[in-house]
C-alpha cells in the first residue's frame, strides 16, 4: 500500500466506514471508489480487504465481475456504445468499430492521451433511438458511422460546445 | 429432528426434514452422482449440475446436492431425462477441459473422471471455444491448471476455512471466468501460504502440488549420498495410497518401500523433532526467566511460517527461531553426520517425506542454507512417496516391517511422533521443558488437555511454583484470533503452538487425499473422523516407545555432548536456528 497517498488512505477508509452497518457493504463501497477515482486498483483493493476483512480475491472478483467497475484509470471522455439487441440490429457494431478504428483502441481500453475510454454496453434501455451513443452521459441518438469522426474532433478540440 | 416422507423411484423413505435430496437420498441407499458439493455444505454452490434429479414440486430437474427435500416429495434418479441431463451435465464440462487424462496427475483419484464414467459421459459432444487457460508452476509448492477446473469452488471455500481470509477467488465473468489469486497471479506472487489445503479438495488435477519426483531421480542418477528422512504424519496415512483403511500405521512398511527405492539411508524425521524440542523448550525457558519476547510461537509449520510473514510481520520476534525439524535434521546430516562419516557434504543429497505442500517452499528459503548447502534438497508429499512406490513394481500390502536406519543419528522417541497432530509439539515440548524446570518427569507423561480438535486450547500449568499459560491453534483461522490478542497486547500466554493445516500435520495438504468416492470402505462420516484416525496412530506410536521424552533420546545427548554443546550454545544457533522477514502481500 506504499504507492497510496495518505489522503487517499483516509478518502478510502473513510468510504468503507460510510457502510460498517450494513451486512453487505462491497458493492456500496466499490461504487463510492469508482465514482470518487474512476477506477479500482488492487492497492485499493487491499485497503478495502483490511477494512472489511474481506478477502482481496473476492473483492478483485467483484471488480472484474462487474463492467460498471474498472482497474484502469478511465479517460477524460468515456464513450458508452451500446451493443443491446435493437442497437446492434440497427448498426451498432459499426459504429464502435468506426470509434476504435478512429481512437486506435479496442473496447474497453483507453488512449493513450488519457482523452478516451471506449466501452461496448449492453441494453442501456434507449432501444426508441438506437444505435445510441453516451459520452460523460450526454446520449447521442441514432447514431451514424459519418457523424462519429466528427463527434470525436469536437471532444479533442476541447468539447466546450457539447 | 422431525421426520418427513418421500418417495424415490415410488418407494416410500422417512427421512429427516431439513436434508437436500442428495442427503436424503444417501441415508436411504441412494448414490446420486454427484461432483462439485463436498464436506456438508463446505462447498454447496451447486455450481456443476451433475446431481440433476426429478422431483415433485420443482420447476424441471434440480441440483439435489443444494435441493431440499419437503413432505411429500418424489424423486426420480433413473428416469431417462435425468440420467440424459446428469450425462450431458458431465459432457459439458469435458467440453471446456484440457481431456489430458493420461498424464494427469490426479489421473487415479479425479472425480470429474469418476461422475464421466458413473453418468456415460460421451466424447467431444460439445465443442468449440475454451476459456484461455492459465498455468502457474512459478511457485515451488504448488501448480494451477485452469484449463482443468470446473469453478466448484471448492478450493475457494477451503482456502477461507484454513487461510482465515483466503487468497483464492472466481474472477472475470462467464466463459472467462476461472479460479486464481486477485489478478490472476501466481501463487507466488500472493499471500498463498502453501499449505496446499485446496489440492486436498480439488476433485480434479487444476490444483496440485508441484512434484519433486524428478528431482530425486536426477540425483539418484548423479550417484550422490541420496538420503531420505520421512515425517511423523506420513506413515500415519501412507498406506491409504495403498487401499489400506484410514488410521492404519504404516511405519515398517514405509521403511522397508524406502530401503527398496535406493536411498543410502532411511531416517526418521522424529529424530529432528527431538532435537527441535531440545532447542525450543530451551529457547522457552530462557525467554520466561530473561524476559525475553512473549507468547513464544512455535515455527514447525511453514505454512504458518508464512501467513506470519505475510500478515504479521510486526510479531515475527515471537516466533521460535528454531529451524523446523526436517530442516534440523538436514543441517545435522551435512555437518555432523557427514564429518562423523567421511562424508562430503556436497554430495550429499537430503529428501524429506512430508505431508506438507509448504515444505517445498521451505527448504528454498535463503534462511535455510548452512555452510553454502541447502538443509533439505528435495521434498516429496506423502501423495509423491505413494507414486515413487507404485512405479518401481514395489507391492506395499506384502512389504516386511523393517527398522529405520540407526546409526549415530536416527533415534527417536514418543515425543517427536506426536509433532504430527495439533497440539503435539506443545506437548513434547512440555514434557521437556518439565522436567527442565522440576528435575523429575512429568509423571503422566501425556497432556492432556493439549489433545484433540477444538480450534483453540488453551491450559494453564503450574510448574513447580511457575505458572506458564498456554495455547495452541491450528488452521490460520483460529491463529489469527490468538495473534490479534498479542499484537493488541492482551495476550497472556507464554508458550502458543501454531500449525497451518486444521488438525495439523495429519491433514497436511500432501496428505492422501480424503475422497468418499473412491472410499466405499470407509465409514459415510470419514470426512468427520478421518484426522481422529490418523491422530490416533501417532499416539499410539508414541505409547509403545520405551522413551517418551526429547531430552531422553541417548543419541541427541550424544550429539551435545560430542558436537554441539548445549542447547541454545553457538554451534547450535549456527546449524539450528532461523530468521524470518516479513513479506510484501502483493509483491510487483
Amino acid at each position: 500500500m506504499a504507492h497510496l497517498s495518505e489522503a487517499a488512505v483516509a478518502k478510502i477508509n473513510g468510504i468503507c466506514d460510510r457502510y460498517v452497518d450494513e451486512k453487505t457493504p462491497l458493492m456500496m463501497i466499490l461504487s463510492d471508489i469508482q465514482k470518487e477515482y474512476g477506477y479500482i486498483p488492487l492497492e485499493v483493493q487491499e485497503l478495502v480487504s483490511e477494512k472489511t476483512g474481506i478477502s482481496v480475491a473476492e473483492i478483485y472478483g467483484v471488480v472484474t465481475f462487474y463492467s460498471f467497475f474498472s482497474l484502469q484509470p478511465k479517460g477524460k471522455y468515456v464513450i458508452g456504445c451500446c451493443l443491446g439487441t435493437a442497437c446492434y440490429v440497427k448498426g451498432a457494431q459499426q459504429v464502435i468499430d468506426k470509434f476504435s478504428e478512429i481512437l486506435g483502441i479496442k473496447p474497453g481500453e483507453t488512449t493513450e492521451d488519457g482523452m478516451f475510454t471506449l466501452d461496448a454496453l449492453r441494453c442501456i434501455g434507449a432501444c426508441g433511438i438506437a444505435p445510441a451513443v453516451t459520452i460523460n452521459g450526454k446520449v447521442y441518438p441514432k447514431l451514424t458511422v459519418s457523424a462519429v469522426p466528427g463527434i470525436i474532433e469536437e471532444y479533442r478540440n476541447g468539447g466546450n460546445n457539447l | 429432528m422431525s421426520l418427513i416422507n418421500i418417495k424415490i423411484e415410488g418407494i416410500p423413505y422417512q427421512v429427516e426434514e431439513g436434508l437436500t435430496i442428495l442427503e436424503a437420498a444417501k441415508a436411504c441407499g441412494y448414490e446420486i452422482p454427484s461432483l462439485c458439493a463436498f464436506n456438508h455444505g463446505e462447498c454447496n454452490r451447486g455450481s456443476c449440475r451433475v446431481c440433476l434429479v426429478e422431483a415433485t414440486g420443482a420447476r424441471g430437474l434440480v441440483a439435489s446436492c443444494v435441493y431440499p427435500v419437503n413432505e411429500g416429495m418424489e424423486i426420480t434418479i433413473s428416469s431417462p431425462k435425468a440420467v440424459a441431463a446428469r450425462r450431458a451435465s458431465v459432457e459439458l464440462l469435458l467440453s471446456n477441459h484440457s481431456m489430458q487424462c493420461q498424464q494427469c496427475e490426479k489421473n487415479e483419484k479425479c472425480e470429474l473422471l469418476h461422475v464421466a464414467r458413473l453418468t456415460g459421459a460421451r466424447e467431444n459432444m460439445f465443442t468449440g471455444a475454451k476459456t484461455p487457460v492459465t498455468y502457474d508452476e512459478l511457485a515451488p509448492s504448488l501448480v494451477r491448471d485452469t484449463s482443468k477446473c470446473i469453478l466448484c469452488g471448492r478450493c475457494i471455500a477451503r482456502c477461507q476455512n484454513a487461510h482465515g481470509k483466503g487468497i483464492l477467488g472466481f474472477e472475470n465473468r462467464g466463459f472467462n471466468t476461472i479460479v486464481a489469486p486477485a489478478q490472476n497471479r501466481s501463487f507466488a506472487k500472493s499471500p498463498c501460504i502453501m499449505c496446499g489445503q485446496c489440492t486436498s479438495v480439488c476433485p480434479t488435477g487444476a490444483l496440485m502440488e508441484k512434484s519433486e519426483i524428478a528431482k530425486v531421480d536426477e540425483a539418484m542418477r548423479q550417484g550422490k549420498y541420496v538420503v531420505v528422512q520421512t515425517a511423523p504424519a506420513v506413515r500415519a496415512a501412507l498406506g491409504e495410497e495403498f487401499g489400506m483403511k484410514i488410521g492404519t500405521p504404516v511405519t515398517g512398511k514405509m521403511v522397508a518401500a524406502l530401503k527398496r527405492l535406493g536411498f543410502k539411508k532411511v531416517f526418521d524425521t522424529n529424530y529432528g523433532a527431538d532435537l527441535t524440542i531440545m532447542e525450543e523448550a530451551a529457547e522457552l525457558i530462557n525467554r520466561i526467566k530473561n524476559g525475553g519476547v512473549l507468547p513464544m510461537i512455535t515455527s514447525c509449520s511453514p505454512g504458518w511460517v508464512n501467513y506470519a510473514e505475510y500478515y504479521y510481520g510486526d510479531l515475527l520476534d515471537n516466533l521460535s527461531s528454531c529451524k523446523s525439524p526436517h530442516e534440523m535434521f538436514g543441517a545435522i546430516l551435512k555437518s555432523y553426520y557427514a564429518e562423523k562419516n567421511n562424508i562430503d557434504p556436497k554430495d550429499m543429497f537430503v529428501v524429506s517425506i512430508m505431508p506438507c505442500t509448504a515444505k517445498k517452499y521451505e527448504k528454498d528459503r535463503p534462511q535455510l542454507v548452512t555452510n553454502g548447502l541447502k538443509d533439505v534438497d528435495a521434498v516429496l508429499t506423502t501423495r509423491e512417496l505413494g507414486k515413487l512406490i507404485k512405479r518401481s513394481g514395489i507391492n506395499f500390502a506384502k512389504l516386511p516391517d523393517e527398522d529405520f536406519d540407526n546409526d549415530l543419528v536416527g533415534d527417536y522417541t514418543g515425543a517427536g511422533v506426536i509433532f504430527g497432530v495439533t497440539g503435539g509439539v506443545m506437548e513434547a515440548a512440555l514434557r521437556t521443558a518439565y522436567f527442565w524446570l522440576t528435575n523429575t518427569e512429568y509423571e503422566k507423561i501425556n497432556f492432556e488437555q493439549v489433545r484433540g480438535f477444538e480450534g483453540i486450547k488453551e491450559a494453564s500449568l503450574d510448574i513447580n511454583g511457575m505458572t506458564v499459560n498456554i495455547a495452541v491453534a491450528h488452521g490460520m483461522k483460529n491463529a489469527k484470533v490468538l495473534l490479534d490478542d498479542i499484537r493488541a497486547g492482551k495476550s497472556k500466554y507464554h508458550f502458543i503452538e501454531i500449525m497451518g493445516c486444521p488438525g495439523g500435520c495429519i491433514a497436511g495438504g500432501g496428505q492422501p487425499y480424503v475422497k468418499p468416492c473412491f472410499l466405499p470402505n470407509e465409514d459415510d462420516n470419514i470426512l468427520d473422523t478421518y484426522k481422529e484416525k490418523r491422530a490416533a496412530a501417532l499416539y499410539s506410536e508414541d505409547e509403545r516407545q520405551v522413551i517418551r521424552q526429547s531430552h531422553n533420546n541417548p543419541q541427541i545427548q550424544q550429539l551435545y555432548k560430542d558436537y554441539l554443546t548445549e542447547p541454545n550454545s553457538h554451534k547450535a544457533h549456527e546449524l539450528l536456528h532461523t530468521t524470518y522477514a516479513a513479506k510484501e502481500r502483493f509483491a510487483k
